[in-house]
């Protein structure tokens, strides 16, 4: 069964529709599944993730959880949704108990009755349980949320860019958090504009300008990139990318790390075979152009190559 | 725990932290009964006037000594000639000028009547009219003593030429007044902001998306404000009789009910407000803006409401506060009865239902 | 290598009882890019606002461009650029308007400005959109521009708060192209920012937490000393103490 359907939803905002956030999105996530909205800001994840929260309502198109319609069925929906919104919504001047009892109030529940399911989440938060939640770090905080969005054990987690404004160590932790979830049949829909987070995900969908880019597993999209790749690095980074650009072969050059990703114009068809003289030739150029330290390797895309392939090619 | 039991926990729990909230919640309705008590109600005392006395006689002497000695007035100036006020008036240094008739006693004696004019400052017309007020009463009462003592039934006139002159208000007519604001004040502007406050934080969002009912947020957030606003009321009708001596010769049980009618009105208000602003700021703008000023100039609060124009009569009449303005004042200090208010009273019920449908149908469930 | 254009010896804030900046202590050279790393609420924001002369120092020294922040902020703020990630340029005015005032505030003439808007329009490819509002303009080409206009009176240093938060991968580069292009000339930028990978494009990194500096190196030096493959695993190994 399909936990989560999206139909060519549609979604503009401003006079006459001058923004248009979402332009004919269709997906769907199996159950079970944790799926990622991959996007820069402005891309339309957060519209997108509100229409399934039935927070808004889309211009066109359908979209269903767990069968049930998004906009006809929304009272019944919202009862077996979690969501955790963009920023961090709890009260800032409630401790971290009250907030978590009062959500489960909401929904009808008790912290007991669901406690298996955060309890791994809670016992990091149980020190400070008397502690307001505005005193929080950002992971704590996240932490927090996450447990108050989950306390009535929802059938779909929504969750948008919960790693904004978390330091690398809890965003790791997040994640990690999101994949023993997973062991309870909790399908997670997750925003974030991080491109390397795609590969914690199940499957995910490349969103920019309200269009999916691209939408299949990591490695699946990895594998569709279809240009030779090289990582190339000198000592002079800034002119070994615009030196890079001006050979004849290239196609685009960007910076990644501390390699300079080169993509050739030429297809990936039967390039294995052409790959050692391509990198000798270009260990040449380079020289040639008084570069030190060169290091020249194959590249394997990744997938913020693939986004930025196909938002160029746009 | 009970969704609505919790809602309501919570939200005593934000009032109670929110140092600011319990500042404006009791400390501001504290304030203004004691501000708007004494700055409104404080009597006039030595308010610098023009004399113009070209007769300078006995009585005219007389009646400028009687003037100057009842402690409201101070002489300022004493002008040969009425073309000499204008320039007095435009410094500013004068609130009031006498101007007798350059034959006053004589007019007096022979006629049994003479013409005094009063010219005030109109450019302060509250001022105005009391200390003209306070001069009137003061030369009814030297007229009325010359009656008594002459043999003759001689008569002074008294002109004013002030077309702004309404009965001059007792010191506990303000005491209603401010209790109207207050409730409209609390029960208004804080609902409003207290749930703007959840869309501007983002928790509105999260509640949205949860099987609350619309219905049961609002509940949620009014109730805690409708009992604070209830004691505001007791504090303000307390310092009201105790502070200014302010009578209820009315019904107490009747007072509270209206005051209950009354907030329920406002709150409806407030969660009117509530839907159309996003953040606190608009909520605070809205409500002063839509609320607060109206029912401060046009309930006939501060000013009376026979002088203003017709049409701004009319729209006080739209203004809730202008109806509890009446039921308030009726109860405490005429002590009537719901007999004498049921139509003030319905008006509010009505007031209270189409905003309540109103506010209903545009709170949304979703963003 | 060249003078020091910024020198800090002992650069603390404290607000209340907290201390968000702890006695940092750095230099950067003429031309450097130099990055601020550190988690939301390390510091980076507070350090550099104390540079910009936004932000009066609790203690400590801290010399911009040869003068000195806690004496004469107003001197400082004429010689730097500074560009952040909320606020940048004003939304309801045009490009053509955001760059005239900016210029104005600096005191170019309207011959310069004028000149400057032309060349710095061609460079960014904006030139069907200058009378636009800048709200109408996708957040990418934002940044850009609010770099240009940051630069316009030709600061030799630029700050630069999380300049490329949310932006897309693709004009995250492009913008990089910009930082490196302005290096090239000469001019130093301070750049914090979150994403680890962009630590790789900058000449020396320091990782903040809680308002120290913990290190302070080249990236490819840092990786050594932490034997690690990546400044993700730098920042992870330095947070967890």
């Amino acid at each position: 069964m399909q936990a989560i359907v999206v139909e060519q939803i549609t979604k503009s905002y401003g006079a006459k529709g001058a923004v248009k956030a979402l332009d004919g999105i269709s997906l769907s996530v199996a159950k079970g599944e944790l799926f990622g909205i991959i996007g820069p800001d402005g891309a339309g994840k957060t519209s997108l993730l509100r229409i399934l929260a039935t927070l808004i309502l889309p211009d066109a198109g359908e979209a269903y959880l767990q069968n049930l319609h998004v906009v006809r069925d929304y009272k019944r929906l919202r009862s077996l949704l979690g969501y955790m919104p963009g920023r961090f919504s709890l009260y800032q001047d409630l401790s971290v108990q009250e907030n978590l009892s009062f959500f489960a109030a909401v929904f009808g529940t008790r912290i007991e009755d669901n406690y298996d399911l955060i309890k791994d989440i809670y016992v990091q938060l149980e020190p400070f349980k008397n502690r307001r939640a505005g005193a929080l770090s950002g992971g704590m905080k996240q932490k927090l949320a996450l447990c108050c969005a989950l306390i009535h054990k929802p059938e779909v987690l929504l969750l948008d860019e919960p790693g904004t404004g978390v330091d690398p160590v809890s965003r790791k932790e997040f994640w990690d958090m999101l994949q023993r979830l997973k062991s309870w049949g909790i399908t997670i829909l997750v925003s974030t504009p991080n491109m390397d987070e795609a590969e914690l995900c199940d499957r995910v969908a490349l969103l920019h300008n309200g269009r999916i880019l691209a939408m299949d597993t990591p490695a699946g999209i990895r594998g569709s990139y279809e240009r030779p790749l090289f990582a190339v690095r000198s000592d002079e980074m800034y002119r070994l990318i615009q030196d890079l650009r001006q050979w004849p072969g290239a196609y685009s050059c960007y910076a990644f790390g501390e390699y300079a990703h080169l993509a050739l114009q030429q297809s990936l068809q039967g390039f294995d075979t052409q790959a050692d003289s391509v990198m000798a030739e270009l260990q040449q150029y380079l020289e040639s152009r008084h570069h030190t330290g060169i290091e020249v390797l194959r590249a394997e895309p990744g997938v913020e190559d693939c986004f930025i392939a196909s938002t160029k090619d746009r | 725990m009970n969704r609505f039991t919790a809602f309501i926990i919570k939200e005593f729990r934000h009032i109670l932290r929110d140092r600011r909230t319990l500042l404006i919640l009791f400390g501001m309705p504290m304030a203004q009964v004691l501000l708007f008590g004494f700055v409104l109600t404080n009597e006039i005392k030595n308010a610098a006037i023009a004399i113009v006395d070209p007769s300078k006689d006995a009585q005219s002497t007389a009646l400028i000594q009687k003037l100057a000695s009842s402690g409201y007035f101070r002489i300022e100036k004493n002008l040969e000639a009425a073309s000499q006020l204008d320039p007095a008036f435009k410094e500013g240094k004068i609130k009031l000028a006498v101007v007798f008739p350059p034959d006053f006693a004589r007019q007096l004696d022979h006629d049994g009547s003479a013409p005094i004019q009063l010219l005030g400052d109109a450019s302060d017309p509250n001022t105005a009219t009391t200390l003209i007020n306070y001069a009137a009463n003061i030369i009814q009462d030297f007229s009325a003593q010359r009656k008594a003592e002459a043999v003759l039934p001689y008569q002074i006139e008294v002109q004013t030429h002030m077309l702004y002159n309404p009965e001059l208000k007792a010191v506990y007519s303000f005491v209603p007044g401010v209790m109207t604001l207050i409730l409209m004040l609390i029960s208004a502007m804080m609902t409003s902001i207290t749930i703007a406050k959840e869309k501007e934080m983002g928790t509105m969002e999260v509640l949205l998306a949860s099987p609350l009912k619309p219905i049961q947020i609002i509940l949620g957030k009014t109730a805690p404000y409708l009992v604070l606003s209830f004691i505001n009321a007791i504090i303000v009708v307390l310092i009201g009789v105790f502070i200014f001596g302010m009578p209820i010769r009315g019904s107490i049980l009747l007072l509270g009910l209206e005051s209950a009618l009354y907030m329920f009105v406002a709150l409806s208000l407030g969660i009117l407000i509530s839907t159309r602003a996003a953040t606190q700021q608009a909520a605070l703008f809205m409500s002063a803006l839509g609320l607060l000023m109206p029912t401060m100039l046009l309930s006939g609060f501060i000013f009376p409401r026979e002088s203003m124009p017709y049409v701004l009569q009319v729209l006080g009449n739209i203004i809730p506060a202008t109806w509890f303005n009446q039921i308030i004042k009726g109860v405490m200090i005429k002590g009537a009865g719901i007999e004498v208010l049921w139509f003030q009273t319905c008006v509010l019920g009505v007031m209270a239902l189409v905003f309540v449908v109103l506010s209903m149908r545009n709170f949304k469930d979703r963003l | 290598m060249e003078a020091h254009v910024i020198f800090t010896d002992k650069l603390t804030k404290t607000f209340g009882s907290f201390t968000a900046v702890d006695q940092i202590s750095f230099s950067v050279a003429a031309g450097e890019i130099f990055g601020f790393l550190g988690a939301n609420g390390a510091g980076k924001t507070t350090a550099l606002r104390m540079l910009s002369g936004l932000l009066k120092p609790t203690s400590g020294i801290a010399m911009v461009a040869g003068v000195d922040v806690m004496r004469h902020p107003e001197q400082v703020k004429r010689r730097i650029g500074y560009m952040s990630q909320k606020f940048s340029l004003y939304e309801d005015l045009t490009i053509r308007e955001n760059i005239r005032f900016y210029g104005g505030i600096y005191g170019l003439s309207v011959q310069t400005i004028r000149e400057k808007t032309k060349k710095l329009v061609d460079k960014l490819e904006l030139g069907a959109h200058v009378d636009e509002l800048v709200l109408r303009l996708p957040l990418g080409w934002r940044q850009k521009l609010a770099l240009s206009v940051a630069m316009l009176h030709e600061p030799r240093i630029v700050f630069l708060d999380e300049p490329t938060s949310g932006v897309d991968p693709l004009t995250r580069r492009q913008f990089w192209d910009l930082i490196y292009e302005a290096a090239a000339d000469g001019v130093t930028l301070m750049v914090t920012t979150h994403y680890m990978e962009e630590a790789e494009y900058c000449n020396r990194v320091s990782m903040m937490v809680d308002g120290k500096i913990e290190a302070l190196d080249t990236p490819g030096q840092l990786k050594k000393t932490y034997n690690a493959t990546s400044m993700d695993e730098v920042f992870r190994k330095l947070a967890r103490g």
